[in-house]
This record gives structure tokens, sequence and C-alpha cells, in this order.
């Protein structure tokens, strides 16, 4: 194999490779914000129901 | 020379819900828990908490109130769980290693939901309570959470202030557990949206005796609970409860090291102290940039990540020169560094990767997320709510426990620390005869446990050593004593 052909070989494959790399990273970010979806869904769901009288109320004593 | 770090940890939680009275929900939480055991009262006698470790002529403040405790107990597990002031606290048994501070912290937020438990079946009729593991209820009330690291006497007091000074106004960006909105004059002039540290804006002396006013970075307690000629107990008061599993392990982790050096080196290798320590903390406690710098007494202009990396360079030449046994062993040392080194890397260059560790941080990215979907405002109370709610420890309302942080810890571990002692600390004695011979305990505390044979006389078990109690030397004797006679007998007390 021709030196230039070589070359040419490895840039196709580092070419592919990044593609990939790529396709890979936008799946994992598409899993990421799925993730923090649902997350925030939950919190919707479990958050307590009046915040603002949830929030005053907690108060305590002041400890050490 | 050094000694091992002994160390254990404090929390007091917030509680709310039954009847309304912190006071009465505290002992009634205690109370219950007890009784599930054999109930052990703690022993007072030997408590002194107005000792300063200052001359006399520095005296600055006046000595805490030394009050009634009215629930307190000692558990199987070695830890002292009782009413402080108006909240339920735990304090953890004395370990050799961050990592089981970790676990054993873990533990006392598993017998608070227990102790809940416990309460809902035995005091029927009151709404339930709930505990909140924070250090602030958002209206200007803390209440800690403390460490204690077990130090040679040999360490004149004025060097620990040099040495560690640095490290407590710097380490929040690891140790912080985020708020929402500020709660003293001083962090509402600040008037920051989110704060990286809890605790930071209650802090306003560099060093004192007080715990619940005027907060001390250094707190002068001096009170080693073991033989004081060789050691201190050095009591800092100036961490976040956290539920973070790698970040409790970063905050004991790397003050048990670099208090290992300050040993070794002495304080001229630390890095010279803010020129404003109290300014110093607050401002990197509400800086979410970490870009926030300030003074050295050297003339130097530093951020908290520049003197966290100067902190963790010491500890490094340390662990080469000295190893790890002082801190629980080589693994041990090797893992507070690698994981120090990453949690600074990560939060220079890469900080959503470090949401996986840095409590604060977590809180932040949900809270942003959350504002962005909603398109709220930033003074939306749900967003306190959030920030608050994130420390519930009821496992369906609890935020931190949704977010994914990294864990070190099954929950079978936990599980099993909740009723087991350390084996490699006096703990292991006072949690075993506990276990074995509740019946015939009057009393017990930290370093030492009170029989009562009921033969009108008090037997005493002095445990002024915290290296000795361990399961290596007492296994045997234990499994071989019937009773507690028999085991008084072969101690000759």
């Amino acid at each position: 194999m021709a030196e230039q052909e070589r070359i040419q070989k490895t840039r196709q494959q580092e070419s592919v490779d990044a593609e990939e790399a790529i396709r890979v990273d936008a799946s994992r970010h598409d899993q990421l914000k799925n993730d923090l979806d649902e997350l925030l869904d939950e919190i919707d769901e479990v958050l307590e129901d009046n915040a603002e009288e949830f929030v005053r109320n907690y108060v305590q004593k002041g400890g050490q | 020379m050094g000694v091992a770090k002994i160390i254990g940890l404090e929390t007091e939680y917030g509680v709310s819900g039954g009847t309304g009275d912190p006071i009465m929900s505290s002992s009634q939480l205690v109370t219950a828990y007890g009784h599930l055991g054999s109930y052990i009262n703690w022993n007072f006698d030997d408590e002194h908490p107005g000792a300063d470790a200052r001359d006399a002529r520095r005296f600055t403040s006046v000595a805490p109130l030394i009050e009634t405790h009215i629930a307190n107990t000692v558990l199987t597990n070695g830890a002292r769980f009782y009413v402080d002031h108006a909240h339920p606290e735990y304090s953890g048994p004395e370990v050799c290693r961050a990592s089981d501070a970790v676990l054993y912290d873990l533990a006392g937020d598993e017998v608070l939901r227990r102790a809940v438990t416990s309460v809902a079946n035995g005091f029927g009729g009151q709404d339930a309570l709930v505990i909140h593991k924070n250090n602030s209820d958002g209206k200007g009330n803390s209440y800690g959470s403390h460490e204690n690291y077990l130090v040679s006497r040999d360490v004149p007091f004025d060097d620990l202030i040099a040495a560690m000074v640095p490290h407590f106004v710097s380490r929040s960006i690891y140790v912080g557990t985020g708020k929402v909105g500020a709660e003293t004059d001083a962090g509402l002039r600040r008037d920051a949206w989110f704060h990286v540290s809890q605790r930071a804006e209650f802090f306003e002396e560099v060093v004192g005796l007080e715990t619940t006013l005027k907060r001390p970075i250094i707190n002068t307690r001096d009170e080693p609970h073991s033989d004081s000629d060789h050691y201190r107990r050095f009591h800092v008061i100036t961490g976040d409860a956290q539920l973070s599993h790698v970040g409790i392990f970063l905050k004991v982790g790397t003050t048990a090291l670099l208090l290992a050096a300050l040993e070794q080196f002495g304080p001229r290798v630390f890095p010279a102290s803010p020129e404003n320590p109290v300014a110093a903390m607050r401002a990197v406690g509400i800086d979410t940039t970490l870009a926030t710098s300030f003074r050295l007494t050297d003339g130097r202009l530093v951020t908290a990540l520049d003197v966290q990396r100067e902190l963790l360079g010491l500890a490094e030449l340390y662990v080469a020169n000295c190893g790890g046994g002082l801190v629980g062993g080589d693994d041990e040392a090797r893992l507070i560094l690698s994981e120090w080194r990453s949690i600074l890397d990560d939060l220079a260059g890469n900080r959503t990767a470090a949401a996986d560790r840095v409590e604060w941080l977590a809180k932040l990215q949900l809270l942003e997320a959350y504002q962005e979907r909603h398109r709220f405002s930033r003074s939306d109370p749900r967003l306190a709510a959030i920030s608050l709610q994130w420390h519930d420890l009821r496992p369906d309302k609890c935020l931190q426990s949704r977010v994914g942080m990294r864990e070190l810890w099954s929950r079978e571990d936990i599980d099993r620390a909740v009723t087991a002692a350390p084996r490699d600390t006096r703990a292991f004695f006072r949690g075993e005869v506990i276990r074995k011979f509740g019946e015939s305990i009057a009393a017990a505390n930290w370093d030492s446990v009170v029989f009562d044979l009921h033969d009108g006389v008090l037997r005493r078990v002095p445990m002024m050593e915290p290296l000795r109690g361990t399961a290596d030397l007492t296994s045997n004797l234990l499994n071989r004593c019937e009773s507690a006679e028999e085991l008084l007998r072969e101690l000759g007390v």
C-alpha cells in the first residue's frame, strides 16, 4: 500500500470514528436530557403542595 | 509526633411536625428509639464543655451554660443519641477512617428515620415528625454538624489556628450543601440568590469558645474525652451536614490528612491565613462562580481553589513521606488524595461532572433546570421549597436522593452500621457491652462505661485510650463472658 493511500485510509477511519463519537455523544446527551425531564416531572409530583406555606412554616430554634 | 486521627461526626437535625414543640419532639425521638433496645443513659460526670484550649489571659468569650439534657442515650453502634437545645442530635462512634465516618454518619440518618417510625407507633394522635438534615431554617436560625479529630497535645493551639483557618475558609467549595437566600444581617447585605454554604454566613469570629452565638471558625473547646496529657479533640463547627457520600468523605478526609501534616511538618508549610478570614469565608460561601479572590497575610490574592490546590500538594507531600498510617492506612490515604484531586480538577474545568459528588452544585443544577422549565422568577417560593425539601430524610420526599449522586456505601452496609459498632476503636467495647449486657449498665459516655450489678455498687470501666477496646483486643473476652459479673471480674474492676 502506497504511503498516500494508507494516510487516506487512516483519515477515513478517523472521520468514521469521529462521527461515531458524535452520535454516541448526542445519544448520551439525549439520555441525560430525558433523565432530567423525568426528574423534573417527579419533582412536580413530590414537591410539597403549598410551597410558600411550607417554606414559611419551617422554623427551627437555633442550635450549636 | 502524630497520633491516629480518630474521627467522630455530630449532626443536629431539623425537626418539625408532631406537637409543634421541638424539644418535646426531640425527646420523643430519643426516648422511643432508645426503648427499642435497652435504654442506656448518658453519663455526664466527665463533661467539661467550658474548658478553653487558649490561655486564660486571652479568654474573650463566656463558657456555654450546661443545660439539662432531657433525653440522652447510647446505642449499640457506639453512638450517642440525644436532645441538644431543641434538636435531636446523633454523635457517631469513634472511627479510624474518613470512609467509616461517612458510614456512621449515614447510619445516624437511618437512626432518625427509625426513630420517627417508633414515635409514630408509640405516640399516636399527633402529626408525623419530619426530619431535615440541614443547617438552617432560612430565617436566621442555624444548627450544627460538627467534626472531631484526635490531635497530639504536642501541637500548640496557635499552630492549629494558623494551619487550619485557610482550609475552613476554602473547603466550602466541596463541603457546601447550598441554599436559596441569605438569612443573617451579614448575608442579607451581600444579597446572593444562591449560597454555596448553609453555614458560612453564620460565622462571626476567627477563634472562640462559643458554638451557638458569635460562631468562630476555630472553636477552642478543650474537652478531649481521652487522656488529656497526650490528646486534644479538635472540634470543628464550620461544615455543612451532607447527604452526599463523597462530600462527607472529602470534608473529613482532607481535614484529617491536613491535621496529620500539621503534626509532622508544623504550621510554616501551610498557606498564609486570609487577611480577613471571616469575610473570605462568607465570600466563598456565596460564590457559585468559584472566581472570588481574597488576600492572604503574605500579600497574595487567591481563590478558594488556589488554596485547596496548595493544601492538596501539602497532603500529597505528607503521604509520600509518612504514608497513611494515621488516617486509616495507605489505601485510605490514596483514596482521599485521588478524590480530592479529582474534585478540584472538575470544579475548575468541568463543573457539571462534579455534581455527582458536590451537593450545592447538584442542588443548583436542579434549581436552574426547574426554573427554566417553568419560567419561574428566582423569588418563586417553589425554588426555596426545593432547596429545603432536598434535605428531607423521608425516602419518598428527599430530593437529594433522586439526582443520582455517587454512593460509597450500600443500603445493607448502612443498616448494619445502625446497630454494629466500628471494630477498630473503643466504640467496639462500648457498643458490644451495651448490646450484650445492657441490663447491667447504669450509664456510659465516650470514655467510660458504668456497670450496675444491682448490688448497691456502681463499677466504672474507664476507656481513656480511643485505640483500646477494639475487636482485636476485646472480642475474645466479650465472647467468653456470659455475664457482666464475669466480665468485670476478668477486667479486675
